[in-house]
């Protein structure tokens, strides 16, 4: 039973981590239809970032505390700068070009971030710096779920809350919802779509260098690579709670999450990747609409 | 077109005229990447020696490099305004100056022979290293057609195409070890398998919008390199399967160097091979349909094509020759293993035909030499190969979704009063 | 009288809880020109849609019935290629023309569903494949003179204008041998010189043994051309006729132009 229990946890916790990236996916397939090829590679340099940033300040003899907030607040900055360029370079000039255009552009965008982060950085798999410590009080339970674990769907949990709060009644929030509904009507209505966008981008970036520092601090190593499966598993997630829901990617990042955890850990550990694949493969052939999309007939 | 020349020298002048604010811009541009860089580019920690190198070359570099960048964009987008203005969009893009210089009879037949002389003659000429090398650029032209009927002519982005190629390596790799099959009834078989691996794949994916199709083919292909991968007691798992037999010439013993040569040969044949079918296919009833299907989905399906039928074809199409090369590649190399499969493969591919010009033989043939020999050539350079390889993708699709050679369209003769057809073929 | 060529009997349309389309009856005879017709949003596109196998409709039977052969065939679940091959062509309103092929090309890809070759023949180019080849070119050039687009054969589809594109839209549909043709808004966008060719074209393609069924809101072109008029509105008939009965239905008026108009000027 215990183990049970143990794969469920760390099946929340994965789950968590997709959810966060996924946000990213299905906030931007929302608003302007296109499978961010690059998000992953985004999430990937949060989580460099943060090493970087983590490892200088530890090196220097900075107090945890310190690193914490400064390693924090330096990736969610450079992620979404990231996130914000890659629309405006690779996004932008192509937004009235046929569907396959930018989805070819950002599987570029992709390629040249990973190499961006292979050349300037290195190809092997770095120890990300320990930022989150054994908590006391989860002494009792320890065997089950680790103190990290715990971070991270707290630390989930109050992201997703913000982010609800933040669409629900901000300006912006609802620029972003009626923009996702009709992009014309909202600009007729006077929203600057081309700020919308932005923000969307610097919005699910932020999220994924969220998870790209939990990610590396609970696993404890990073490299380059980590973007592209990650980036997938997402988007699978996004697509099985139905693209551009948010309650959907949340939804189906913590299903994908079970999934992989439960079937890694009672058939075999070995296709840990094969099943989130199998599972992408089998919803947008049988199901594309997702779990919470809206399914509708095609204009003609 | 007249144009008086002091009409023309104004332009000119106003092309290469950039503004204050231009300057400013790029400036600005230039800093924000000078920011945006910093940490990956100018700080290297090694975390086990607890050590920090500050770069901050790298951050000078960056920032020349990025402003140099931003000019240039700025100096295009200034020409595309000019261009715009003046109306020469009007008709169809612009044919490159290479494809006028194949359309002009005086440059063709030289071009061609002195080119084929030179291709037919490089074994000879060049060591067995360079043939080598050739050889696998060749293999690149032929991967490069065959992507090119899927996602040029069809406009269906195969993101997966690697797993054919897989197929077709692995298919010749097992049936050679477990039934001693050679590598000529492996060809045909290779290919034939991974065309049923296409239609398998491609059955349910056609009614998938453009965007998923690529997912899932990329899924598709994952899923077969990890099964490669995992599934030691099938394919010997990551370790691989080694000592395949290269092509044999009835029984003739070959040295190293002789079967280098003989397998640029051979590749040379089935290159040619590929460009007569896929030129043919491209100028046929399927072809159109294809071209059409990318054009219009909708539109094709009321004007009666069978969506579903065309798809497939043109899946098991590209998939057949992709298994062929996956043939020739187990017995070049004489060893295969799943790393040769990665997605990566797959983008290099994708990037010959989107650099070349989707739906373009010729701009395929020249894609596939340019990514494949340059950085063979430039050894300094070939770690930058990838990086190049995303920055062409955004680039060519920013600045010129169309590839270095655009596709024609073919001009038909008709004859009103049946005397007798003659159907003529610009490529 | 001859059995109709198509039959709708209470055809019927949902989309989520709207109803598009509400039990709609239409019947079109071989030689006629007959036009659907009503105010914006009307179901007269979701008609077209479901009459070509885009839509599923909810309810209601579609019968089309060849009128060289008699053969009669229930269009029910059928793919829109099988709808096209069984001798239906359409147009459509938002032009969908293969924008990067040639205009030749275009109307080529119309007699796709009447040709037969493949792979083999495609690249092993049999006397027959090439023999089928040379005829697609030949009839797709007359289909282009008939239209008057035989001057831009090899133009790209994109370049032409307006109104050239929405007569490539019929060539396109007409390659297809097509005994019934459905035009959707042909005169949109067209000055009243294009209007007045378009007449005249769609009158040649009657003579010439096709039927047509169009949508239309240019009220002129729909009086002069058409036999009979199908009139919608909300996605129920409201009424049918001869032009000169419609012109003169209270109901039509009043879907047109508003119930206060009606009561003011028609006491």
């Amino acid at each position: 039973m215990d183990y049970f229990i143990e794969l469920f946890c760390s099946g929340l916790t994965r789950g968590a981590i997709y959810a966060l990236i996924a946000l990213g996916y299905t906030m931007v397939y929302g608003i302007i239809g296109l499978i961010n090829f690059a998000h992953g590679e985004i999430y990937m340099i949060g989580a460099f970032t943060s090493f970087i940033v983590a490892t200088v300040l530890s090196i220097y003899g900075f107090p945890l505390a310190a690193i914490v907030v400064v390693t924090g607040i330096s990736a969610a900055i450079w992620s979404s700068a990231y996130g914000y360029t890659v629309e405006k370079i690779a996004y932008k000039p192509l937004r009235n070009a046929p569907r396959l255009t930018p989805l070819i552009s950002a599987i570029g965008m992709s390629i040249l971030l990973q190499n961006y982060v292979l050349l300037a950085q290195t190809s092997d798999f770095l120890p990300f710096p320990e930022l989150i410590p054994e908590f006391a009080f989860m002494e009792p339970v320890a065997h089950i779920i680790g103190s990290s674990d715990l971070v991270i769907l707290v630390t989930t949990a109050i992201s997703m809350l913000l982010l609800t709060l933040f669409i629900k009644f901000t300006r912006l929030g609802k620029a972003m919802r009626a923009t996702a509904q009709d992009k014309t009507m909202a600009l007729l209505v006077g929203i600057n779509v081309d700020r919308v966008i932005s923000a969307t981008f610097i919005v699910g970036s932020l999220l994924a260098a969220i998870g790209g520092l939990l990610i590396a601090s609970h696993i404890g190593q990073i490299n380059f690579a980590i973007g592209f499966i990650a980036g997938i598993k997402a988007f699978t997630a996004a697509v099985l709670g139905g693209i551009g829901s948010i309650p959907g990617a949340v939804l189906g990042s913590l299903i994908l999450g079970l999934t992989e955890s439960f079937a890694t850990g009672y058939v075999s550990s070995d296709y840990e990747d094969v099943f989130a694949f199998s599972l992408l493969v089998l919803i947008l052939i049988l199901k594309p609409a997702g779990l919470l999309g809206r399914a509708g007939t095609g204009k003609v | 077109m007249a144009v008086p020349v002091p009409e023309r020298f104004k332009r000119a002048a106003m092309v290469t005229m950039i503004s204050i604010k231009d300057v400013k811009r790029s400036l600005l541009v230039s800093l924000w990447f000078v920011f945006l860089s910093f940490p990956i580019m100018v700080i290297q920690v090694n975390p086990v020696e607890r050590t920090v190198v500050w770069r901050w070359s790298n951050m000078l570099y960056m920032g020349i490099a990025s402003l140099l960048l931003s000019f240039l964009v700025r100096i295009w987008l200034l020409r595309q305004e000019r261009r715009l203005a003046q109306k020469q969009l009007s008709s169809s893009p612009q044919p490159s100056i290479l494809h006028l210089l194949l359309k002009q009879q005086k440059f063709r037949y030289p071009l061609i022979i002195g080119g084929s002389v030179i291709v037919l003659a490089f074994p000879l000429i060049f060591s067995s290293y360079q043939a080598n090398i050739m050889t696998t650029a060749l293999m690149y032209i032929v991967l490069g057609l065959g992507l090119n009927i899927v996602v040029g002519l069809a406009g269906l982005l195969d993101l997966g195409y690697v797993a054919f190629y897989a197929v077709g390596a692995y298919s010749y790799a097992l049936f050679n070890l477990h039934f001693d099959l050679g590598f000529w009834p492996a060809l045909p078989l290779g290919g034939l398998l991974a065309a049923l691996f296409g239609v398998l794949l491609g059955f349910p994916v056609l009614r998938l919008r453009g965007d998923y199709l690529a997912i899932v083919t990329l899924g598709f292909g994952e899923i077969i390199r990890l099964i490669l991968e995992n599934w030691n007691a099938f394919s010997k798992g990551p370790s691989g399967i080694s000592n395949i037999p290269r092509p044999g010439f009835f029984g003739v013993e070959m040295s190293l160097d002789q079967a280098m040569t003989f397998m640029y040969y051979l590749m040379l044949v089935l290159l040619a091979g590929t460009i007569f079918v896929v030129n043919r296919l491209q100028d046929s009833r399927l072809g159109r349909a294809w071209v059409a299907l990318r054009e219009d989905e909708t539109a094709c399906q009321a004007m009666g094509i069978d969506k579903a039928q065309t798809k497939l074809i043109a899946f098991a199409l590209g998939a057949f020759w992709a298994g062929l090369i996956g043939v020739i590649f187990a017995a070049k190399t004489t060893f295969v293993n799943p790393a040769s499969f990665t997605f990566m493969e797959s983008a290099i591919i994708l990037s010959i035909v989107v650099l070349g010009g989707m739906g373009s033989i010729t701009g395929i043939i020249f894609g596939a030499l340019i990514l494949i020999l340059l950085p063979e050539y430039l050894r300094p350079l070939s770690e930058y190969r990838m990086l190049a390889f995303g920055a062409i993708l955004v680039a060519m699709m920013i600045f010129k979704p169309e590839g270095l050679i655009a596709g024609s369209r073919r001009v038909y003769r008709f004859q009103a009063q049946k005397i007798q057809p003659m159907l003529k073929n610009n490529e | 009288m001859s059995k109709p060529i198509l039959d709708v009997i209470g055809l019927t349309m949902n989309f989520g809880g709207i109803r598009a389309l509400d039990h709609l009856d239409l019947d079109v005879y071989a030689g006629e020109i007959v036009a659907l017709i009503g105010p914006n949003g009307a179901g007269k596109t979701t008609f077209f849609n479901c009459l070509t196998g885009m839509y599923a409709p909810a309810e209601g039977e579609i019968r089309l019935t060849s009128p060289e052969t008699g053969k009669q065939t229930l269009l029910a679940g059928l793919k829109p290629n099988k709808i096209t091959e069984l001798g239906m062509a359409r147009t459509f309103q938002n032009i969908r023309l293969f924008s990067r092929m040639t205009v030749l090309e275009n109307v080529m890809i119309g007699r796709h569903c009447r040709t037969r070759s493949l792979i083999f023949g495609a690249i092993f180019r049999p006397r027959k494949t090439r023999e089928e080849e040379q005829d697609t070119v030949d009839r797709s050039y007359r289909i282009l003179e008939k239209v008057g687009l035989s001057g831009q054969v090899d133009e790209l589809a994109d370049n032409l204008s307006y109104g050239a594109q929405r007569r490539l839209e019929i060539a396109r549909a007409l390659a297809t041998d097509p005994f019934l043709l459905l035009l959707d808004e042909p005169a949109a966008g067209m000055n009243p010189q294009e209007t007045a060719e378009l007449v005249d074209l769609i009158r040649r393609i009657r003579d010439d043994g096709h039927a047509v069924l169009l949508i239309e809101h240019d009220m002129k072109l729909v009086m002069t051309l058409s036999d009979r008029v199908f009139v919608l509105d909300y996605g129920e008939k409201i009424a049918q006729g001869t032009p000169a009965e419609i012109g003169v239905n209270a109901a039509v008026i009043k879907a047109y132009l508003g119930e206060e108009v009606l009561d003011e000027e028609m006491p």
